[in-house]
Protein backbone atom coordinates (compact mmCIF):
# COMPACT_ATOMS: atom_id res chain seq x y z
CA UNK A 1 0.00 0.00 0.00
CA UNK A 2 1.16 3.12 -1.08
CA UNK A 3 2.48 5.47 2.17
CA UNK A 4 0.53 8.68 2.67
CA UNK A 5 2.49 11.68 3.47
CA UNK A 6 0.72 14.27 5.72
CA UNK A 7 1.86 17.88 4.34
CA UNK A 8 4.14 20.02 5.79
CA UNK A 9 1.87 22.52 7.95
CA UNK A 10 0.16 19.02 8.91
CA UNK A 11 3.50 17.66 10.69
CA UNK A 12 3.27 19.32 14.54
CA UNK A 13 6.52 20.41 16.18
CA UNK A 14 9.77 22.14 14.94
CA UNK A 15 13.30 20.23 13.90
CA UNK A 16 14.70 23.39 15.96
CA UNK A 17 16.93 24.44 13.60
CA UNK A 18 15.75 28.22 14.42
CA UNK A 19 15.64 29.05 10.65
CA UNK A 20 12.34 31.03 11.35
CA UNK A 21 13.44 32.46 14.27
CA UNK A 22 16.25 34.06 12.71
CA UNK A 23 14.10 35.28 9.58
CA UNK A 24 11.75 36.94 12.26
CA UNK A 25 14.59 38.39 14.01
CA UNK A 26 16.25 39.96 10.64
CA UNK A 27 12.02 41.46 9.96
CA UNK A 28 12.33 42.41 13.38
CA UNK A 29 15.31 44.15 12.94
CA UNK A 30 14.38 45.83 9.63
CA UNK A 31 11.49 46.95 10.72
CA UNK A 32 12.86 48.67 14.22
CA UNK A 33 15.33 50.67 11.86
CA UNK A 34 12.90 51.67 9.47
CA UNK A 35 10.70 53.36 12.71
CA UNK A 36 12.60 56.16 12.81
CA UNK A 37 12.37 56.82 9.50
CA UNK A 38 9.24 58.74 8.43
CA UNK A 39 9.25 58.45 4.68
CA UNK A 40 10.58 55.67 2.70
CA UNK A 41 10.50 56.68 -0.90
CA UNK A 42 11.53 54.07 -3.36
CA UNK A 43 12.85 56.00 -6.74
CA UNK A 44 12.12 53.08 -9.14
CA UNK A 45 11.35 53.33 -13.04
CA UNK A 46 11.57 49.30 -14.30
CA UNK A 47 14.22 51.16 -17.46
CA UNK A 48 17.67 52.05 -17.46
CA UNK A 49 19.48 55.03 -18.59
CA UNK A 50 16.43 57.60 -17.45
CA UNK A 51 18.27 59.07 -14.61
CA UNK A 52 16.98 57.80 -11.51
CA UNK A 53 20.68 58.03 -9.70
CA UNK A 54 20.67 61.80 -10.69
CA UNK A 55 17.13 62.55 -9.75
CA UNK A 56 17.72 60.86 -6.10
CA UNK A 57 21.35 62.65 -5.60
CA UNK A 58 19.79 66.05 -5.80
CA UNK A 59 16.32 65.42 -5.00
CA UNK A 60 18.05 64.29 -1.62
CA UNK A 61 20.98 66.75 -1.53
CA UNK A 62 17.59 69.61 -1.74
CA UNK A 63 15.91 68.26 0.67
CA UNK A 64 18.43 68.11 3.10
CA UNK A 65 19.40 71.60 2.48
CA UNK A 66 16.10 72.43 3.48
CA UNK A 67 16.50 70.99 6.89
CA UNK A 68 15.12 67.82 6.36
CA UNK A 69 17.19 64.50 7.61
CA UNK A 70 17.91 62.53 4.16
CA UNK A 71 19.31 59.11 3.97
CA UNK A 72 20.27 57.44 0.54
CA UNK A 73 20.19 54.08 -0.01
CA UNK A 74 21.64 53.36 -3.32
CA UNK A 75 19.95 49.66 -4.42
CA UNK A 76 21.96 49.40 -7.19
CA UNK A 77 24.48 47.34 -6.06
CA UNK A 78 25.68 46.07 -9.81
CA UNK A 79 25.62 49.68 -10.95
CA UNK A 80 26.50 51.67 -8.29
CA UNK A 81 26.98 55.50 -8.63
CA UNK A 82 25.54 57.46 -5.89
CA UNK A 83 28.97 57.24 -3.84
CA UNK A 84 30.16 59.29 -6.43
CA UNK A 85 27.06 61.74 -7.16
CA UNK A 86 27.29 62.72 -3.51
CA UNK A 87 30.96 62.72 -3.14
CA UNK A 88 31.41 60.12 -0.89
CA UNK A 89 33.86 57.50 -2.76
CA UNK A 90 36.42 56.30 -0.31
CA UNK A 91 35.26 56.98 2.83
CA UNK A 92 35.56 54.26 5.24
CA UNK A 93 32.45 53.59 6.92
CA UNK A 94 32.90 53.74 10.83
CA UNK A 95 31.59 50.50 12.75
CA UNK A 96 30.00 51.59 15.65
CA UNK A 97 27.37 49.91 18.39
CA UNK A 98 24.20 50.18 16.75
CA UNK A 99 25.35 49.53 13.12
CA UNK A 100 27.15 50.57 10.63
CA UNK A 101 27.54 54.60 9.85
CA UNK A 102 26.48 55.93 6.77
CA UNK A 103 29.09 57.97 4.81
CA UNK A 104 28.04 61.80 5.27
CA UNK A 105 27.45 63.45 1.59
CA UNK A 106 26.52 66.15 0.43
CA UNK A 107 24.70 68.75 2.38
CA UNK A 108 24.54 66.36 5.06
CA UNK A 109 23.19 63.45 3.19
CA UNK A 110 23.73 59.87 4.90
CA UNK A 111 24.58 57.20 2.24
CA UNK A 112 25.39 53.71 1.65
CA UNK A 113 26.36 52.10 -1.55
CA UNK A 114 28.29 49.11 -3.11
CA UNK A 115 30.67 51.79 -4.01
CA UNK A 116 31.88 52.14 -0.79
CA UNK A 117 33.15 48.66 -0.31
CA UNK A 118 34.29 47.74 -3.48
CA UNK A 119 37.75 47.29 -4.61
CA UNK A 120 38.39 49.49 -7.21
CA UNK A 121 36.47 52.26 -9.27
CA UNK A 122 36.43 49.26 -12.36
CA UNK A 123 35.73 46.30 -9.97
CA UNK A 124 32.24 44.68 -10.70
CA UNK A 125 30.27 43.00 -7.97
CA UNK A 126 31.14 39.85 -7.33
CA UNK A 127 30.41 37.31 -4.72
CA UNK A 128 32.60 34.34 -2.77
CA UNK A 129 30.59 31.11 -3.71
CA UNK A 130 30.40 28.02 -6.15
CA UNK A 131 31.18 29.49 -9.69
CA UNK A 132 28.70 27.35 -11.30
CA UNK A 133 25.05 27.91 -10.98
CA UNK A 134 25.52 31.47 -9.20
CA UNK A 135 22.07 32.97 -10.81
CA UNK A 136 20.62 30.08 -8.51
CA UNK A 137 22.22 32.38 -5.30
CA UNK A 138 22.71 35.30 -6.19
CA UNK A 139 19.30 36.74 -6.11
CA UNK A 140 18.96 35.66 -2.76
CA UNK A 141 22.25 36.97 -1.71
CA UNK A 142 21.53 40.78 -3.29
CA UNK A 143 18.57 41.02 -1.79
CA UNK A 144 20.25 39.80 1.60
CA UNK A 145 22.05 42.22 0.77
CA UNK A 146 19.96 45.17 0.61
CA UNK A 147 17.92 44.67 3.47
CA UNK A 148 21.50 44.75 5.59
CA UNK A 149 21.97 48.00 4.02
CA UNK A 150 18.79 49.04 4.92
CA UNK A 151 18.37 47.51 8.23
CA UNK A 152 22.28 47.42 9.59
CA UNK A 153 23.06 50.69 9.08
CA UNK A 154 22.64 53.25 11.96
CA UNK A 155 20.59 56.02 10.00
CA UNK A 156 19.52 57.61 13.29
CA UNK A 157 16.23 58.89 12.84
CA UNK A 158 15.33 60.30 9.44
CA UNK A 159 12.30 62.22 7.60
CA UNK A 160 13.34 61.01 4.19
CA UNK A 161 15.41 57.66 3.29
CA UNK A 162 15.42 57.11 -0.77
CA UNK A 163 16.10 54.05 -2.21
CA UNK A 164 17.20 54.25 -5.75
CA UNK A 165 16.23 51.04 -7.45
CA UNK A 166 18.19 49.73 -10.17
CA UNK A 167 16.35 48.82 -13.26
CA UNK A 168 14.13 45.91 -13.56
CA UNK A 169 10.39 45.44 -12.58
CA UNK A 170 11.95 42.47 -10.62
CA UNK A 171 14.17 44.63 -8.53
CA UNK A 172 11.00 46.91 -7.62
CA UNK A 173 9.51 43.84 -6.10
CA UNK A 174 12.51 42.97 -3.93
CA UNK A 175 12.41 46.34 -2.47
CA UNK A 176 9.07 46.08 -1.83
CA UNK A 177 9.48 42.65 0.19
CA UNK A 178 11.67 44.71 2.39
CA UNK A 179 9.41 47.98 2.55
CA UNK A 180 5.69 46.95 1.45
CA UNK A 181 4.43 50.15 2.54
CA UNK A 182 6.25 53.40 1.02
CA UNK A 183 5.44 56.67 1.70
CA UNK A 184 5.63 57.11 -1.68
CA UNK A 185 7.52 56.08 -5.14
CA UNK A 186 8.85 58.26 -7.45
CA UNK A 187 8.33 56.79 -11.07
CA UNK A 188 11.36 58.30 -13.25
CA UNK A 189 10.52 58.13 -17.62
CA UNK A 190 11.86 60.12 -20.43
CA UNK A 191 9.26 61.73 -22.45
CA UNK A 192 10.25 58.06 -24.79
CA UNK A 193 7.68 55.79 -25.76
CA UNK A 194 10.11 52.98 -24.88
CA UNK A 195 10.81 54.19 -21.47
CA UNK A 196 7.09 54.64 -21.20
CA UNK A 197 6.16 51.36 -21.86
CA UNK A 198 8.32 50.13 -19.25
CA UNK A 199 7.16 52.53 -16.62
CA UNK A 200 3.50 51.05 -17.12
CA UNK A 201 4.57 47.79 -15.87
CA UNK A 202 6.10 49.48 -13.05
CA UNK A 203 3.43 51.58 -12.06
CA UNK A 204 0.73 48.25 -12.36
CA UNK A 205 3.16 46.42 -10.51
CA UNK A 206 2.80 49.42 -8.04
CA UNK A 207 -0.69 49.73 -7.87
CA UNK A 208 -1.39 46.28 -7.62
CA UNK A 209 1.11 45.79 -4.60
CA UNK A 210 -1.47 48.73 -2.91
CA UNK A 211 1.33 51.73 -2.99
CA UNK A 212 -1.41 54.66 -2.75
CA UNK A 213 1.09 57.68 -4.05
CA UNK A 214 3.09 57.26 -7.04
CA UNK A 215 4.85 60.18 -8.89
CA UNK A 216 5.89 60.81 -12.38
CA UNK A 217 9.09 62.85 -12.65
CA UNK A 218 10.06 63.14 -16.48
CA UNK A 219 13.53 63.39 -16.64
CA UNK A 220 15.31 64.76 -19.90
CA UNK A 221 11.45 66.61 -20.67
CA UNK A 222 13.19 69.45 -23.42
CA UNK A 223 16.69 70.56 -23.80
CA UNK A 224 18.15 74.11 -22.69
CA UNK A 225 20.43 75.71 -25.24
CA UNK A 226 23.20 76.47 -23.72
CA UNK A 227 24.02 79.38 -25.78
CA UNK A 228 20.43 81.36 -25.64
CA UNK A 229 18.93 79.21 -23.18
CA UNK A 230 15.50 78.32 -25.33
CA UNK A 231 13.78 75.16 -24.54
CA UNK A 232 13.67 72.64 -27.84
CA UNK A 233 11.94 69.47 -27.54
CA UNK A 234 14.05 66.11 -26.87
CA UNK A 235 11.40 63.75 -28.37
CA UNK A 236 8.71 64.50 -30.99
CA UNK A 237 5.57 65.38 -29.40
CA UNK A 238 4.10 62.18 -30.20
CA UNK A 239 6.05 60.31 -28.39
CA UNK A 240 4.52 62.55 -25.76
CA UNK A 241 1.41 61.27 -25.66
CA UNK A 242 0.05 59.25 -22.64
CA UNK A 243 3.22 60.19 -20.88
CA UNK A 244 0.71 61.52 -18.20
CA UNK A 245 -2.23 58.87 -18.38
CA UNK A 246 -0.63 56.02 -16.50
CA UNK A 247 -3.97 54.84 -13.43
CA UNK A 248 -2.77 56.45 -10.13
CA UNK A 249 -0.19 58.58 -11.04
CA UNK A 250 0.43 61.89 -11.05
CA UNK A 251 2.88 63.72 -12.93
CA UNK A 252 4.97 65.63 -10.23
CA UNK A 253 7.97 66.98 -12.13
CA UNK A 254 9.15 67.60 -15.55
CA UNK A 255 13.26 67.94 -15.76
CA UNK A 256 14.54 69.50 -18.63
CA UNK A 257 17.89 68.21 -20.20
CA UNK A 258 20.72 70.53 -18.83
CA UNK A 259 24.60 69.32 -19.50
CA UNK A 260 25.73 71.24 -16.54
CA UNK A 261 23.65 69.03 -14.07
CA UNK A 262 24.90 66.01 -15.75
CA UNK A 263 28.45 67.60 -15.19
CA UNK A 264 27.67 68.80 -11.49
CA UNK A 265 26.30 65.87 -10.24
CA UNK A 266 28.64 63.26 -11.70
CA UNK A 267 31.62 65.25 -10.24
CA UNK A 268 29.96 64.96 -6.70
CA UNK A 269 28.65 68.29 -6.24
CA UNK A 270 24.88 68.10 -6.91
CA UNK A 271 23.92 71.75 -8.78
CA UNK A 272 21.45 72.05 -6.67
CA UNK A 273 24.01 73.30 -4.32
CA UNK A 274 25.74 76.14 -6.63
CA UNK A 275 23.09 77.05 -9.15
CA UNK A 276 19.64 77.74 -7.47
CA UNK A 277 18.23 79.57 -9.87
CA UNK A 278 18.68 77.00 -13.20
CA UNK A 279 15.70 75.91 -14.78
CA UNK A 280 16.77 72.21 -13.90
CA UNK A 281 17.17 73.21 -10.93
CA UNK A 282 13.87 74.74 -10.20
CA UNK A 283 12.42 72.12 -11.49
CA UNK A 284 14.15 69.52 -8.45
CA UNK A 285 12.67 72.51 -5.61
CA UNK A 286 8.80 72.28 -7.48
CA UNK A 287 9.62 68.34 -7.20
CA UNK A 288 10.60 68.58 -3.74
CA UNK A 289 7.79 70.99 -2.82
CA UNK A 290 5.28 68.24 -4.55
CA UNK A 291 6.95 65.40 -2.60
CA UNK A 292 6.81 67.26 0.97
CA UNK A 293 2.68 68.37 0.15
CA UNK A 294 2.36 64.93 -0.99
CA UNK A 295 3.52 63.04 2.32
CA UNK A 296 1.60 65.96 4.37
CA UNK A 297 4.95 68.11 5.69
CA UNK B 1 12.13 21.32 6.50
CA UNK B 2 11.46 18.69 8.59
CA UNK B 3 12.67 14.94 8.90
CA UNK B 4 10.20 12.71 10.09
CA UNK B 5 11.34 9.71 11.73
CA UNK B 6 8.77 7.00 9.89
CA UNK B 7 9.08 4.67 12.92
CA UNK B 8 8.41 7.00 15.19
CA UNK B 9 6.09 9.36 13.29
CA UNK B 10 8.05 12.09 15.22
CA UNK B 11 9.87 15.83 13.87
CA UNK B 12 13.52 14.69 14.42
CA UNK B 13 15.11 17.42 16.73
CA UNK B 14 18.55 19.25 15.22
CA UNK B 15 21.51 18.14 17.28
CA UNK B 16 24.56 19.45 15.31
CA UNK B 17 25.92 21.53 12.63
CA UNK B 18 29.52 21.24 10.71
CA UNK B 19 31.26 22.85 8.05
CA UNK B 20 33.76 19.82 7.07
CA UNK B 21 34.92 21.62 4.41
CA UNK B 22 34.83 21.98 0.64
CA UNK B 23 31.43 24.00 0.56
CA UNK B 24 29.75 21.23 2.53
CA UNK B 25 27.79 21.42 5.42
CA UNK B 26 26.42 18.89 7.64
CA UNK B 27 23.68 19.17 9.67
CA UNK B 28 22.46 16.07 12.18
CA UNK B 29 18.90 15.29 13.53
CA UNK B 30 17.84 12.65 15.65
CA UNK B 31 14.29 10.98 16.74
CA UNK B 32 13.65 12.34 20.11
CA UNK B 33 12.18 9.40 20.78
CA UNK B 34 13.70 6.42 19.55
CA UNK B 35 17.04 8.47 19.15
CA UNK B 36 17.61 7.64 15.17
CA UNK B 37 19.83 10.02 13.83
CA UNK B 38 20.54 11.09 10.10
CA UNK B 39 23.04 13.53 8.42
CA UNK B 40 21.93 16.08 6.15
CA UNK B 41 24.72 16.71 3.38
CA UNK B 42 24.31 19.65 1.32
CA UNK B 43 26.41 20.50 -1.47
CA UNK B 44 28.63 23.63 -2.20
CA UNK B 45 25.64 25.33 -4.15
CA UNK B 46 22.93 24.22 -1.44
CA UNK B 47 25.44 25.27 1.38
CA UNK B 48 25.64 28.51 -0.45
CA UNK B 49 22.04 28.95 -1.15
CA UNK B 50 20.88 28.66 2.92
CA UNK B 51 23.99 31.02 3.45
CA UNK B 52 22.40 33.63 1.12
CA UNK B 53 19.14 34.34 2.97
CA UNK B 54 21.52 35.18 6.19
CA UNK B 55 20.09 32.62 7.99
CA UNK B 56 22.33 29.62 9.71
CA UNK B 57 20.91 26.17 9.78
CA UNK B 58 21.00 25.92 14.11
CA UNK B 59 20.92 29.30 14.89
CA UNK B 60 24.38 31.33 15.78
CA UNK B 61 25.85 31.21 19.03
CA UNK B 62 27.20 34.81 18.61
CA UNK B 63 25.39 38.06 17.78
CA UNK B 64 25.14 39.46 14.24
CA UNK B 65 27.73 42.03 12.77
CA UNK B 66 26.83 44.78 11.33
CA UNK B 67 26.80 44.05 7.43
CA UNK B 68 28.18 40.54 8.42
CA UNK B 69 26.43 39.00 5.66
CA UNK B 70 27.82 41.52 2.87
CA UNK B 71 31.24 41.90 4.46
CA UNK B 72 31.46 37.62 4.56
CA UNK B 73 30.72 36.69 0.80
CA UNK B 74 31.85 40.05 -1.06
CA UNK B 75 34.70 39.30 -3.20
CA UNK B 76 37.07 42.30 -3.45
CA UNK B 77 36.34 44.10 -1.10
CA UNK B 78 37.71 47.41 -0.26
CA UNK B 79 40.48 47.00 1.84
CA UNK B 80 40.19 50.63 3.59
CA UNK B 81 35.98 50.16 3.67
CA UNK B 82 35.38 49.63 6.82
CA UNK B 83 37.07 51.92 10.19
CA UNK B 84 36.53 49.05 12.69
CA UNK B 85 36.63 50.24 16.79
CA UNK B 86 38.94 48.09 18.23
CA UNK B 87 36.77 45.61 20.46
CA UNK B 88 35.52 46.89 24.10
CA UNK B 89 36.83 46.63 27.11
CA UNK B 90 36.03 44.00 29.93
CA UNK B 91 38.56 42.32 30.48
CA UNK B 92 41.84 41.74 29.53
CA UNK B 93 42.23 39.49 26.21
CA UNK B 94 45.81 39.37 24.42
CA UNK B 95 46.77 38.26 21.00
CA UNK B 96 49.35 36.18 21.07
CA UNK B 97 51.78 36.58 18.55
CA UNK B 98 50.98 33.77 16.69
CA UNK B 99 47.36 34.35 16.36
CA UNK B 100 48.21 38.04 15.61
CA UNK B 101 50.11 36.57 12.78
CA UNK B 102 47.32 34.41 11.57
CA UNK B 103 44.77 37.25 12.01
CA UNK B 104 46.62 38.74 9.21
CA UNK B 105 46.13 36.99 6.99
CA UNK B 106 42.12 37.63 7.00
CA UNK B 107 41.22 40.07 4.40
CA UNK B 108 41.45 43.25 5.75
CA UNK B 109 37.98 43.92 4.39
CA UNK B 110 36.78 41.77 7.12
CA UNK B 111 39.60 41.49 9.44
CA UNK B 112 37.98 43.99 12.11
CA UNK B 113 34.45 42.29 12.23
CA UNK B 114 36.55 39.00 12.65
CA UNK B 115 39.05 39.84 15.22
CA UNK B 116 35.80 41.24 17.51
CA UNK B 117 34.04 37.94 17.00
CA UNK B 118 36.87 35.98 18.44
CA UNK B 119 37.55 38.31 21.08
CA UNK B 120 34.12 38.46 22.18
CA UNK B 121 34.55 34.46 22.09
CA UNK B 122 36.99 34.59 24.14
CA UNK B 123 36.05 37.18 26.74
CA UNK B 124 32.47 34.97 27.16
CA UNK B 125 34.56 32.05 27.85
CA UNK B 126 37.02 33.56 30.75
CA UNK B 127 39.90 32.98 27.98
CA UNK B 128 42.16 35.81 28.98
CA UNK B 129 44.57 34.87 25.62
CA UNK B 130 43.85 34.15 21.91
CA UNK B 131 45.93 31.60 20.24
CA UNK B 132 45.62 29.42 16.97
CA UNK B 133 43.83 26.67 19.13
CA UNK B 134 41.33 28.81 20.36
CA UNK B 135 40.59 30.04 16.97
CA UNK B 136 40.66 27.04 15.76
CA UNK B 137 37.93 26.07 18.64
CA UNK B 138 36.08 29.05 17.86
CA UNK B 139 35.48 28.62 14.19
CA UNK B 140 34.88 25.02 15.19
CA UNK B 141 32.37 25.89 17.83
CA UNK B 142 30.76 28.96 16.32
CA UNK B 143 30.27 27.55 12.61
CA UNK B 144 32.20 30.42 11.73
CA UNK B 145 32.72 30.19 7.54
CA UNK B 146 35.55 31.69 6.01
CA UNK B 147 36.93 32.91 9.30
Amino acid sequence: MARRFRTYGEVDGSAGQEVLDQVVAQRRRLDERLSHVRWVVPVVSGKGGVGKSAITANLATLLARRGRRVGVVDADLNGPSLARMLGTLETPLMVGEDGIVPAIGAAGVRLVSMDLLLSAADAPLRWKGPANDSFLWRGALETSTLREFLADIAWGSLDYLFVDVPPGTDRIERVLELVPAPGAVLLVTTPSAAAMHVVAKSARLLREAGVGQMGLVTNMSSYLCPCCGCAAELFQPRSRAGVQDIPGVEPWAEIPFDPALGDATDGGRPPVLDTPDSPAVQAFERLASRLEERLGR
Amino acid sequence: MKFLCMRCDEVMRFEERQLPGDGTMGVVFACPDCGSEVAMLTNPMETQMVSSFGVKIGGSKIPDQPLELTRTFLDGGRDEAFADPPPPNGGPVVWSPEAGERLSHVPSFVRGMVKRIYTDYARERGIDSITPAIMDQARSELGLEGM
